[in-house]
């Protein structure tokens, strides 16, 4: 049958001829190749001390964000944890104390709040589900460790440090 | 027999023993940084300056990694077959010379370790010999995938031992003498016996990439089909012996490479150089070219590995029985017509 699309290509198996038979000129064909490459600058980035530059919607480990006076966007409403398609994150709420004014933005704050870094997936949902802008994952590569609850992030890793004082 | 001498034959056997191992070493790191450099990568660069401590940890590795013997193996052949790889690629290098005679007060020191008559076929008996390593050591693993490995290599060796027989028959008849030392004096100055043999080079060369088990013909180790081989039973330093007497063998097939067809410790203008730096110095420098030109054929033993993908088991079998055998007897057909003809005018 024709044919509509006109691309396809019917491929003719034909007997090798001596130069194909022979090998060789093929062969010194490829060594003249890899000779080329080696010479070449190679492309690798030596990760630790070098990294590759990321676009600017790279997405890594995650930050819990202040607000313009330094205090904690996060009201432990939960919803990025029910976002969350990894069950990566959870949290204990507490009720803000008078005196804790300007340390939490909301009176409901996140007392523990927990990210593990082998479940999460990176997919970015938290960040889009947060009503208070509070998770961001603009940060860099999670570093790499040999226990599994070392990758259980707590408030500590992952608190935007505080504004400087004034 | 005085004592001067065994210690001489003594040291040389340790240095060549020695430099064996280290180049074999050299020569895990050398490949690895080869194969980087022809794909664009960079290669071990972690362990000391570029990567070169990078040998000592794979050796360290090998050493510390439990040592595993299959149930159902023949425990007593499973042993003996990596060292006797092991023994059959360092033998290698006793009939090689290793440069001319040195003249130390008035003592002529040869720098080869035996110059025995029949040097040439001594190496063949080594080289036959090397696959029984592999063969017992596929054979006692008590695996399918080792028993066919074993089997391949064997097969292979047979074949293109036969074609790298005849095309030293072909140089046989330019040398007229089978030992090395003889061969490689003939090859004073330029006259190399490349010049003379190039099909033969070719055909030999091709034989050796199969007989060290080299890619493209590396199918005894054929990961895709056969897991790792005949030592896919094996670990620990068992697995380390087999994968070094690998380089051992590239080692010692480059400096018969070297020996029989590039001259072996000789160079182009090595008389002038001689009359120069005086009769002590000159041997060494001629070491040091046959060295050269030993890294230059690991070199292209490596260049070809990463280069050219490895053959079909039936191209193999075609390549040795039907292209290279009858091209390695019109080559001593050739070689005896012209030497007849040369000889009579």
């Amino acid at each position: 049958m024709e044919s509509l699309s006109n691309k396809k290509k019917v491929l003719e198996q034909k007997p090798l001829n001596l130069a194909e038979r022979m090998y060789l000129p093929a062969i010194v064909k490829g060594l003249g190749t890899t000779m080329s490459h080696f010479f070449k600058k190679s492309s690798t980035i030596k990760y630790p001390e070098q990294e590759r530059e990321f676009s600017i919607n790279w997405r890594g480990m995650h930050s819990l964000k202040r607000d313009e006076e330094g205090r904690e966007r996060c009201t432990a409403c939960g919803l990025c944890a029910l976002s969350c398609p990894a069950e990566a994150i959870t949290m204990i709420a507490a009720e803000r104390k008078a005196e804790e004014k300007d340390l939490y933005r909301e009176e409901k704050y996140a007392a523990v709040y927990e990210i593990n870094m082998l479940r999460c997936i990176f997919c970015g949902l938290c960040e889009e589900a947060c009503p208070k802008e509070a998770i961001y994952l603009d940060g860099p590569i999670v570093p790499s460790d040999y226990l599994r609850k070392d990758f259980i992030y707590g408030k500590d890793k992952l608190v935007e440090a505080p504004l400087e004082a004034k | 027999m005085d004592i001067n001498f065994i210690i001489e034959k003594f040291l040389l056997v340790t240095i060549l023993f020695a430099i064996s191992l280290l180049i074999a070493m050299y020569s895990t790191y050398a490949e690895r940084k080869v194969a980087a450099f022809l794909q664009d990568r960079l290669g071990p660069d972690r362990a000391g300056p570029f990567g070169i401590l990078q040998p000592l940890a794979d050796g360290i590795k090998m050493f510390m990694k439990e040592e595993i013997v299959p149930s159902n193996a023949s425990k007593w052949l499973f042993m003996v077959g990596p060292g006797l790889a092991m023994l059959c690629a360092c033998i290698g290098t006793a009939v090689i010379p290793w440069g001319q005679d040195l003249n130390v007060g008035g003592r002529i020191i040869p720098l080869q370790v035996t110059d025995i008559n029949v040097g040439v076929l001594y190496l063949f008996g080594v080289v036959s010999l090397g696959v029984y390593g592999v063969m017992i050591g596929g054979w006692a693993s008590n695996n399918k995938y080792s028993l066919l490995s074993a089997i391949r290599a064997a097969s292979q060796n047979i074949s293109y031992e036969v074609a790298m027989g005849l095309s030293i028959i072909a140089l046989l008849l330019v040398t007229n003498t089978l030992s090395l030392k003889e061969i490689v004096a003939q090859q004073h100055g330029w006259h190399w016996n490349v010049i003379y043999q190039p099909l033969g080079f070719i055909i030999f060369m091709i034989c050796s990439f199969a007989e060290t088990n080299r890619a493209p013909f590396d199918l005894p180790e054929c990961e895709t089909e056969l897991i790792g081989g005949y030592h896919t039973e094996y670990s620990s330093m068992k697995l380390g012996f087999y994968l070094f007497a690998e380089y051992i063998n590239m080692f010692v097939s480059s400096a018969v490479m070297a020996t029989l067809y590039f001259g072996g410790y000789n160079y182009p203008g090595m008389d002038w150089v001689a009359t120069q730096v005086g009769p002590v110095a000159a041997p060494l420098i001629g070491t040091a070219v046959l060295f050269l030109k030993i890294f230059m054929f690991i070199f292209f033993f490596m260049w070809v590995r990463w280069t050219i993908p490895r053959f079909r088991y039936d191209q193999l079998m075609n390549l040795g029985w039907k292209g290279l055998i009858p091209l390695a007897i019109a080559n001593i057909i050739i070689t005896g017509i012209v030497i007849a003809v040369v000889n009579k005018f």
